[in-house]
């Protein structure tokens, strides 16, 4: 079944972490099985950010495990330093999971691509404002596990898993970074027909793939179109008529949040929109976790793309 | 039932501890007319509340305050009574019932009203999708706009929305009618059965055998009738449309003569 849930303010700096946090608790009923933030916080005097796992939280734990995982950790930082990037911080989120920040001018793909060949590593985000964080877990274990109750910035996406069609993990686990394109993120309800189609162009094309989830491909495929010129919006329309199945995804950049509903529309969103802040969700419960009175809420229509700047 | 403290627990179909085995007992009672505020509530101690107050205390009048857009209340209530929802339902509210009459000052989710045998619904907001599914009897009004597939496998009674309705509307619609008043998305009345459908706006497109019909004074009474009795002023211009029945299930045959057929 799944759930997201997407909040954008345009009246400064919010503590999106717990607004986020509150959503995707809500809809838990939706899907236990994992849950993922996209967090954009105010930008990094320019700095990237890069969150990266070495490990999954339901690896076997052998005798070598933690002696593994130092070892690769020590080369990540390495290859990002021989790349020419000036790392400023490095945080460890859980035993498996990290946050680095870092100035860096290059190719970001060339950059993913050297850390993700240490084996077991998986860069999660990369960006100036975006930040990935997902796990396994209801909301609440999530975000005591990676202190987000205090994350502030201007908006945010989620979603809470209900495994089908791959497996329970964090690359399963949504929202999906646009790799290699910085601060571009998606999460999607519901079921792409033609994903190998498009899997194999956008392999052609030089992208690779986290995942075996059909959610990926929208991330990659909207942040291509971008690069090639069309802004958020016309991407989001395009994917209507070349992603074929059933959908409902936000998406999201660094000043911007949209949705997309396919002309079935057989996959629920809820939105409210007021002057300062624009929510939208599976279902309304989650809006209300954060505006807790009366609000007039609406179903987009089939078809539909809605974007928002922050 | 297990016990732990003084709390009793049961247990639901999946084996996972319900909290709430009891109503609350939180409402206030004046003039045979009950209220409760359902804010800080579960969906279980709502549903538990208002059966308690209809069905043990004899109140046919209950004001249920802030039911913040919880899922599946007001379902499966069989008696005739008076239900307001002083605000928005989530999911599956109203489903399932025979006989009340319930005012909704908000919104609803999706499949509000499904399998609704009889009595009235009215909403005052939008409503989701999958609005009134098989519905089999009673009158449902949403004064604002509807989502996708409204009706949905429609068996009976009436559906009547002021504004814009989806997709899919009346997909595969067996009786009943439907007032719409607004435009309509792609696929208007596919594959319907029977059953009629009235558009005051535009329509995107007609569905697999849905084709106009021709206009009577029975259609003429029906819809002022029913923006009467709901207090909706002037009804606007409707078109009407039909089922075409030519899809191959459909035939002249009578089923004595369908066997000989077969």
């Amino acid at each position: 079944m799944c759930g997201i849930a997407g909040i954008i303010y345009r009246d400064g700096s919010h503590d999106i972490g717990r607004d986020m946090t509150r959503m995707l608790q809500s809809m838990k009923h939706r899907g236990p099985d994992s849950t993922g933030y996209a967090l954009y916080g105010p930008p990094n005097d320019g700095l990237a950010i890069m969150r990266y796992t070495l490990a999954d939280s339901n690896t076997p734990r052998d005798f070598e495990f933690d002696e593994r995982l130092e070892r690769h950790q020590g080369r990540v930082l390495q290859r990002l330093k021989a790349a020419g990037a000036d790392i400023r911080e490095h945080e460890q989120e859980t035993d498996y999971a990290h946050r680095v920040t870092f100035s860096y001018d290059g190719d970001l793909k060339d950059l993913t691509d050297r850390i993700e060949d240490i084996p077991d590593a998986e860069v999660l985000s990369i960006g100036r404002s975006l930040e990935i964080i997902k796990d396994l877990g209801d909301a609440d274990t999530v975000c005591a596990q990676y202190d987000l109750d205090e994350f502030g910035g201007t908006h945010a996406i989620g979603h809470v898993r209900m495994a089908t069609e791959s497996d329970v993990d964090i690359s399963g686990a949504h929202p999906y970074w646009a790799y290699p394109f910085k601060d571009v993120a998606v999460v999607h309800n519901g079921q792409l027909t033609n994903y190998f189609q498009w899997k194999r162009r956008l392999e052609r094309s030089g992208h690779r793939f986290q995942s075996e989830c059909d959610s990926e491909i929208i991330a990659v495929y909207l942040a291509e179109k971008m690069a090639e010129g069309a802004d958020l919006e016309a991407a989001m329309r395009d994917s209507l008529e070349e992603l074929d199945g059933v959908f409902t995804y936000i998406a999201v950049t660094d000043d911007a949040l949209g949705v997309a509903k396919d002309e079935m529309a057989a996959k629920p969103l809820v939105l409210y929109e007021s002057d300062d802040v624009v929510a939208l969700a599976s279902e309304e419960i989650a809006i209300r976790a954060v505006l807790d009175r009366e609000i007039d809420t609406y179903d987009p229509y089939e078809g539909e793309v809605m974007v928002w700047r922050r | 039932m297990a016990t732990v403290g003084e709390q009793r627990i049961t247990y639901d179909a999946r084996g996972l501890a319900e909290p709430h085995a009891e109503a609350p007992r939180t409402a206030k009672v004046e003039d045979g007319k009950a209220t409760f505020d359902a804010h800080d509530l579960s969906t279980r101690q709502i549903n538990l509340e208002l059966r308690r107050l209809l069905y043990e205390e004899g109140i046919t009048d209950v004001t249920v305050q802030n039911p913040g857009a919880k899922h599946s209340l007001g379902v499966g209530i069989l008696t005739r009574c008076k239900i307001t929802f002083d605000g928005s339902l989530g999911y599956f509210g109203c489903g399932l019932i025979d006989g009340p009459e319930i005012q909704i000052n908000g919104r609803v989710g999706w499949s509000a009203c499904e399998n609704m045998m009889s009595g009235v619904v009215v909403v005052e907001g939008n409503a989701g999708s999958l609005t009134g599914a098989a519905l089999r009897g009673g009158d449902l009004v949403v004064k604002g706009q509807v989502g996708a597939r409204s009706g949905i496998d429609q068996k009976g009674g009436t559906i009547l929305v002021m504004g814009d309705a989806g997709s899919m509307t009346g997909f595969m619609m067996q009786r009943g009618r439907q007032i719409l008043c607004g435009n309509v998305g792609p696929g208007l009345g596919d594959s319907m059965y029977d059953g009629t459908i009235y558009v005051g706006g535009k329509v995107k497109s007609l569905g697999i055998d849905c084709v106009p019909g021709e206009w009577t004074e029975a259609d003429t009474e029906f819809v002022n009738r029913k923006f009467s009795i709901y207090g909706l002023g002037d009804p606007p211009e409707f078109q009407k449309f039909v089922c075409g029945k030519v899809l191959y299930n459909y035939d002249n045959l009578e089923p004595a003569e369908r066997k000989l057929v077969l």
